[in-house]
């Protein structure tokens, strides 16, 4: 087990929001130093940010707004710096969330609305697979897998366009429930899954350190 | 709003399979003859072995008498959060909005509440409001009537143990959690707990067609052949706590059993 005393420098986002020891210590275990903060000299020093979030999107947007995140996340990535959305934490990188009828404002990293997925039970609970590009970097050495999931809400259609002319088109990795959403995305410095891999065993330790590798 | 009618109550996800702790004072209660463990009494120790094994969730259930000392399941679920990566749901004693937030901050992903939201019901849309639906769990400890208490359904919800009841309808109660803000159900059939005959699928199937959240169901289980029924009787996850325990199953053939019915495990 990593202590990470060499290892890049992580912060977790600390707004309020759930169980942030399990991601705390998964960091750990995949090699990165990790401070659990809100502060945002250590958020901005950091070779990586990690945003988690669980429970209602415009909660967490309440959250994330009172420690300045979305100012924050779009100073990181005007310098190249990994930032990293777990759950509704990467549901807030997207345009607006629709909850029971409200509608949120995200921080807006990537046009797309997060709404109610169509199924026969929800909460979406349980371990899923995932069908990630080829080239994914945080999926490699990752096969057949299966990783935890636990939302209500999703985006279900990518609507950045590809051939972004100097952009390089971001990867994304879709999941089946009910419906196709979208499970992850890799853009750059900006990386999100909406599976919770500090809570999927040996699969998600697999994942958060490839992610720290990128560090 | 129920599952729509003719579709299959199978869901997509595999079942999961849970193992549930009685912890008092921080010590595991029942539970020796599992595995080679250095201390089988402590609960990260039998916690990390169940993860070894296969199990998809774990569940903590604190027995501890007194309500007053909850420090040593506090300082459990720590321990258990920093050493073990499936998600953990921790229940028992809870009975307040501050409650879920000391487990949740300690390290649980979801607290399961059970007495105090038949006292207080808000205490499910409170919980939910704050931390998510996703973290809410409703257990319900549900018989089939007895003596001269009838229900619609013909089940009833019981408390302290199954030696009392208020005629409370186990069904509208599940659909009220649900609407209130419940995000999963754990439903303890206290008729067929001990009995390792199988779980309680009528029971199961009631409730499966009456709520759209995750379903637990809970009791009864006794071979690696009373699991796949479960699932077809619309069972998203699947508890048992002696027969682990004690080493009459392990998580291993209960998901061969599962696979040899043709249904998903992980």
């Amino acid at each position: 087990m990593g202590l990470g005393v060499n290892g890049p420098s992580v912060v977790v986002l600390d707004y309020g929001s759930g169980n942030l020891l399990s991601a705390q210590r998964a960091l750990e275990r995949a090699g990165a130093q990790v401070t659990v903060t809100a502060d945002r000299e250590q958020a901005l020093a950091a070779d990586g940010l990690l945003v988690p979030g669980v429970g209602a999107y415009a909660a967490c947007m309440k959250g994330l707004t009172a420690v300045g995140a979305c100012s924050l996340i779009d100073r990181r990535l005007a310098g190249g710096r990994p930032v990293m959305g777990i759950c509704v934490g990467m549901q807030v990188l997207f345009e607006r969330g629709v909850e029971h009828g409200v509608h949120t404002e995200g921080c807006g990293q990537w046009p797309g609305v997060v709404d109610e997925l169509t199924a026969d039970v929800l909460p979406h609970m349980g371990w899923n697979t995932v069908a990630a590009p080829a080239d994914s970097v945080l999926f490699e050495g990752v096969r057949d897998e299966r990783f935890y999931f636990v939302h209500s809400y999703a985006v279900r259609s990518w609507v950045l366009p590809a051939g972004g002319g100097a952009f390089r088109d971001p990867l994304v990795t879709w999941t089946d429930y009910g419906e196709r959403f979208v499970s992850a995305v890799e853009n750059g410095p900006l990386t999100a899954t909406q599976f919770h891999p500090e809570k999927s065993g040996d699969a998600g330790a697999r994942v958060l350190a490839n992610w720290v590798a990128t560090l | 709003m129920p599952p729509s009618a003719g579709k299959s109550p199978v869901s997509p996800l595999p079942v999961r399979v849970m193992p549930c702790l009685d912890v008092d004072g921080g010590r595991v209660v029942k539970g020796v003859r599992f595995a080679d463990l250095r201390d089988a009494g402590d609960p990260v120790e039998l916690a990390r072995a169940y993860d070894e094994a296969g199990a998809d969730e774990l569940v903590f259930l604190d027995i501890t008498a007194s309500s007053g000392n909850r420090e040593p399941t506090y300082e459990v679920v720590r321990r258990t959060a920093e050493q073990v990566f499936i998600p953990l749901t921790v229940g028992g004693g809870v009975r307040s909005v501050q409650d879920f937030d000391r487990l949740l901050r300690g390290g649980a992903d979801k607290v399961a509440v059970n007495t105090a939201a038949i006292e207080r019901p808000e205490l499910l849309s409170e919980a939910a409001e704050r931390f998510g639906v996703q973290c809410v769990v409703l257990s319900l400890d549900v018989r089939r009537c007895q003596g001269p208490t009838r229900t619609d359904s013909g089940f009833e919800v019981t408390t302290h143990g199954g030696r009392r009841s208020g005629g409370l309808d186990a069904l509208a109660w599940a659909q009220r959690a649900a609407e209130l803000g419940a995000g999963e159900l754990l439903v303890n059939s206290m008729d067929a707990d001990g009995t390792k005959d199988g779980f309680d699928l009528e029971l199961l199937a009631l409730v499966r067609v009456a709520v759209s959240v995750p379903v637990i169901i809970s009791g009864g289980a006794g071979r690696p052949r009373d699991f796949g029924p479960a699932v077809d009787a619309g069972a998203d996850a699947v508890l048992a706590a002696s027969v682990f325990h004690f080493g009459d199953l392990t998580i291993g053939q209960v998901k061969s059993a599962l696979r040899a019915d043709g249904h998903l495990v992980r």
